[in-house]
């Protein structure tokens, strides 16, 4: 009996003691009365100086090695780098729209006995150039880091009129291939699609990739297609499958858009 | 006996707790100090560049800011590590291991917090729902509702760090899909406008969970000054009240210090960008004092 009933107070003057403390540390916790005295803030460079975490590096060493080995194939070779100079045009969207434009007419004719008019890429989406030298699957993987997909639209006359008046009013050089026009005043003239003039009231196969065909640079016009062919093929392959197959890399230099003014 | 032990843990518990605090609050009198550091936009720059790269020769690798910032924390001892969003997409890494590699290293480097960026809906939502798990940290998103996407309840609008009494509200902004996210990517996603997230996000932390300093970790980009109306950290910072410091990306801004903007009460608000593919770390030192509401304002170095 003693011993409960010791028990019992020494719980009592515990239970006071925890309440305390808890509310105690309930304020100080709380940290609602803290204010911000100064702010100091920088950028600083990461180099080598920094050292190195060679835990890091240990880490990072199977992935590497794994990319490394398949990135470091030579697949063709450049003799002179293919880049992006130019206003309206550059020597790397020719041959990326080029080649694109190749595959896809490829495709679609085994696949659904289809031609391919022309080809419209964003200039956005060539992220790097084509050094002179040997061409590497990293090369390709760098100018096309994304995992677009090709795929080709059917359009009619008044979407392909908009893409048009798209490009004169963007003057960007995205890539295109298999058209040539001027652009006058803001505004498209003398169209060529092949070697044939644009007729408005005919419909036109045009090879792109699956982010502009839902969006991507708002280029609307592709949504409004009446058909769309999934070539469930990555724009990155075109590039990696052409260099594979073309030992020497050089880009068609031909004025595919003239500025008159 | 079941009773006894309850109540000898609930004092060794309390007892803890509170010397921990009396030994910082009462016996110390030093203005406390939180340090920030984040990155935004690596984008899957694991290694460092080479000496010959043309635009950030010798810069950047994961491993170097490890190293970096494992020295930091053995300076500092309230270190916040966070990232405003594209660690996704621009290296093979990606493409091979889909940014599992990434999450990796950002949890061994202890990364506290993230936010999206577009380029992390590269893989679908369901891409980054995969990655989730090899992160040890969390996300933020205030703007974007993931109710309808496999996302539900992973990702909080925000987050409240407590250190040493100091309690830190983080909350997250992204950029609008339009033109910029594939809408397969971003599936049910739906993007609200960030600026009135932001009124509600400060009232929330500010008002209900009494936060002494809110963050903003956000992806709208620093400033367009070609497109007026379209929201960005500069904006964001000037049209509303109680944010303290913003942790920008998405424009691959490289500022050589943070901007200091004024908010619509006329406060200052500090906005940090570091640039892109993990080539600068930034870095915000923050120091608390304690006792009422400062009259006198708060000094800004940059």
């Amino acid at each position: 009996m003693t011993t409960a009933a010791n028990l019992k107070n020494y719980n009592v003057v515990l239970r006071r003691f925890v309440l305390f403390l808890t509310f105690a540390s309930c304020c100080i916790l709380s940290g609602c009365s803290s204010s911000v005295t100064q702010i100091k803030g920088s950028n600083f460079a990461v180099t080598e100086k920094a050292g190195s975490s060679s835990e890091i590096d240990k880490f990072i060493k199977p992935y590497r090695d794994k990319i490394d080995a398949d990135m470091n194939t030579v697949l063709a070779f450049a003799p002179q780098t293919i880049d992006k100079s130019g206003k309206l045009q550059t020597p790397i969207g020719n041959l990326f729209a080029d080649m694109t434009l190749e595959s896809a007419r490829f495709l679609l004719s085994k696949r659904e006995n289809k031609t391919v008019d022309f080809c419209l890429l964003n200039a956005g989406g060539v992220r790097s150039i084509i050094p002179k030298g040997n061409v590497t699957t990293r090369v390709a993987y760098e100018i096309m880091p994304f995992d677009n997909n090709l795929i080709v639209v059917e359009l009619k006359g008044q979407q392909v009129q908009e893409l048009l008046e798209y490009f004169a009013s963007e003057k960007k050089p995205h890539p295109i291939a298999g058209i040539h026009f001027d652009i006058k005043d803001g505004k498209p003239e003398n169209v060529f699609i092949g070697s044939v003039p644009f007729d408005n009231n005919r419909n036109y196969t045009v090879a792109t990739s699956d982010y502009l065909y839902n969006g991507g640079d708002n280029m609307l016009f592709f949504k409004k297609a009446v058909a769309k062919y999934d070539l469930d093929y990555k724009l990155r392959n075109v590039l990696i499958d052409y260099f594979e197959k073309n030992d020497t890399i050089v880009p068609d230099a031909s004025e595919r858009v003239h500025l008159i003014n | 006996m079941k009773r006894r032990d309850f109540l000898q843990r609930s004092i060794a518990g309390s007892a803890a707790l509170t010397l921990g605090g009396l030994s910082l609050e009462s016996f110390t009198e030093a203005p406390k100090q939180l340090t920030i550091l984040h990155t935004n936009d690596v984008h899957s720059y694991i290694d460092p560049f080479p000496m010959d790269h043309p635009k950030f020769p010798g810069k950047g690798g994961v491993a170097r800011r490890a190293a970096i910032i494992e020295q930091i924390r053995a300076e500092q001892p309230n270190v916040l590590l966070f990232d405003a969003g594209d660690i996704f997409q621009g290296t093979p890494y990606f493409n091979y291991y889909g940014g599992e590699l990434e999450m990796k290293l950002m949890s061994m480097m202890k990364y506290d917090l993230g936010t999206l960026g577009n380029h992390d809906f590269d893989n679908g939502v369901e891409g980054f729902y995969k990655q989730m798990p090899h992160a040890d940290f969390g996300f933020v998103s205030a703007n974007y509702d993931f109710s309808k996407t496999i996302l539900k309840d992973l990702i909080p609008p925000y987050h409240i760090f407590k250190r040493h009494g100091i309690k830190i509200g983080v909350f997250g902004l992204g950029v609008a899909f339009e033109g910029l996210v594939d809408p397969k990517n971003y599936g049910q996603t739906v993007y609200i406008d960030p600026l009135g997230v932001a009124k509600e996000m400060v009232s929330e932390l500010k008002t209900n969970q009494k936060c002494d300093f809110i963050i903003c970790l956000s992806h709208l980009g620093y400033d367009y000054i070609n497109e007026p109306a379209k929201i960005s950290d500069i904006k964001l910072a000037a049209q509303t009240s109680g944010i303290d410091l913003i942790i920008g990306g998405h424009t691959h801004t490289f500022l050589e210090k943070p901007s200091i903007v004024k908010n619509l009460e006329g406060h200052d608000v500090v906005i940090n960008q570091t640039g892109c593919y993990g080539v600068n770390l930034g870095r915000i030192d923050v120091f608390f004092e304690k006792g009422k509401k400062s009259v006198h304002g708060r000094s800004i170095i940059v």
